[in-house]
C-alpha cells in the first residue's frame, strides 16, 4: 500500500517540537501511585473487617438467640390407632 | 511489611522507573497534541502514570505502554463538555477527532483497535479520520468579527491591501500589458488581481486573528 500524502502532511502536522519532560514526573507519578494504593489496601481491609464483623456477629446472635424446643407437658393425642 | 511485599515494591518502583525513562516523552507529546496545553497535558499524564504505577502487577502479559495509552485515551475521553480541549496543533479539531487523529495517524494504532477503544465502528473512526485530515489541510478559515465595527476595520484593511496589491501589479505611469480600464486590454490584469484578492483578504484575516489572539 503506498504512502498516503494527505496522511503524510497531517503526520508533519502532529509532529510538533517534542515537549520537555519535568525530571520529577516520574517521582511525582510513583508518589501519587503509592497513595493509591495505600487507599485501596485501606479500603480492601475494611471491607474484609467489616464481612468478618458480620459473620461473627451472625453467629453469635445465632448461638445465643436460637429459640430452645419446649419440652411436651402431655404425650400428644392418639385418634387413629 | 513483609520481605516479600518489600520485594514486590522495589520491583515495582524499578520497572516503573525504566518504563518512564522510555515513554515518558512520548506519551507526554500525546497528551500535548490532545489537551492543546502543555500544563494540562503534564497534569493528564501525571494522572495516568500514577493509575499506570497502581495497576503495575494487575496486567500480566500486556505492554505497560499500550496500558498507559488506553488509560489516557480513556480519561481524556469521558472528559466533561466544560474541560473542551482549545489550541495546539490541533487548534481547530474537536476532541473526538483529536482523539481519532492522535490514535491513527500518532501512535499508528490499526483501524480497528482504535475503534474499539473509542466504542465506534470502524467505518465511523474512518469517516472522521477523512473528515478531521481535510480540516486540517485546509486552510483556516478567518475569525469570525465579534462586532460590527471589527468587521467593518477588517473589510476596510482588506480592501486597502487589495487596493495596494492592484496598484502594484499595474503601475499609473504605464502598464506594460495595455489599458488597465479597457475591458479588453484589462482582462488579463483584472483577472489576476481579482484572483489574488481573496487570497488577500484571508490573510488580512489571518493577521487580524493572529492580533486578537
Amino acid at each position: 500500500m503506498p504512502p498516503d500524502r494527505k496522511e503524510e502532511e497531517v503526520r508533519r502536522v502532529l509532529d510538533t517540537p517534542h515537549p520537555y519532560v519535568p525530571a520529577d514526573l516520574a517521582e511525582r507519578a510513583a508518589e501519587r501511585g503509592r497513595r493509591i494504593l495505600r487507599r485501596r489496601r485501606f479500603v480492601h481491609q475494611l471491607l474484609w473487617l467489616l464481612l468478618v464483623a458480620a459473620i461473627v456477629t451472625g453467629v453469635v446472635f445465632a448461638v445465643l438467640e436460637w429459640p430452645d424446643p419446649q419440652p411436651l407437658d402431655t404425650t400428644p393425642p392418639v385418634d387413629t390407632w | 511489611m513483609g520481605t516479600r511485599r518489600a520485594a514486590a515494591e522495589y520491583q515495582r518502583d524499578v520497572e516503573f522507573q525504566a518504563f518512564t525513562a522510555g515513554a515518558a516523552g512520548r506519551l507526554l507529546h500525546a497528551a500535548t497534541l490532545l489537551t492543546g496545553d502543555p500544563a494540562a497535558a503534564e497534569k493528564l499524564l501525571g494522572t495516568v502514570l500514577a493509575h499506570t504505577y497502581a495497576n503495575w502487577f494487575r496486567m500480566r502479559s500486556e505492554d505497560p505502554y499500550d496500558q498507559a495509552r488506553t488509560e489516557l485515551v480513556r480519561r481524556f475521553a469521558y472528559r466533561p463538555w466544560w474541560r473542551r480541549p482549545h489550541g495546539g496543533a490541533l487548534d481547530r479539531l474537536t476532541a473526538q477527532e483529536r482523539l481519532v487523529v492522535v490514535l491513527r495517524l500518532f501512535e499508528g494504532v490499526a483501524e480497528e483497535q482504535a475503534a474499539a477503544q473509542l466504542g465506534l465502528p470502524v467505518e465511523r473512526v474512518r469517516a472522521i479520520c477523512n473528515r478531521a485530515t481535510a480540516t486540517l489541510r485546509s486552510r483556516p478559515a478567518p475569525a469570525p468579527a465579534r462586532s460590527v465595527t471589527e468587521a467593518r476595520a477588517a473589510a476596510e484593511k482588506a480592501r486597502k491591501q487589495a487596493a495596494s496589491e492592484n496598484s502594484r501589479e499595474n503601475p499609473p505611469g504605464g502598464p506594460p500589458g495595455g489599458s488597465p480600464g479597457g475591458p479588453p486590454g484589462g482582462s488579463a490584469g483584472g483577472s489576476a488581481s481579482s484572483s489574488d484578492t481573496p487570497a488577500e483578504s484571508s490573510s488580512a484575516a489571518d493577521e487580524i486573528q493572529g492580533a486578537a489572539s
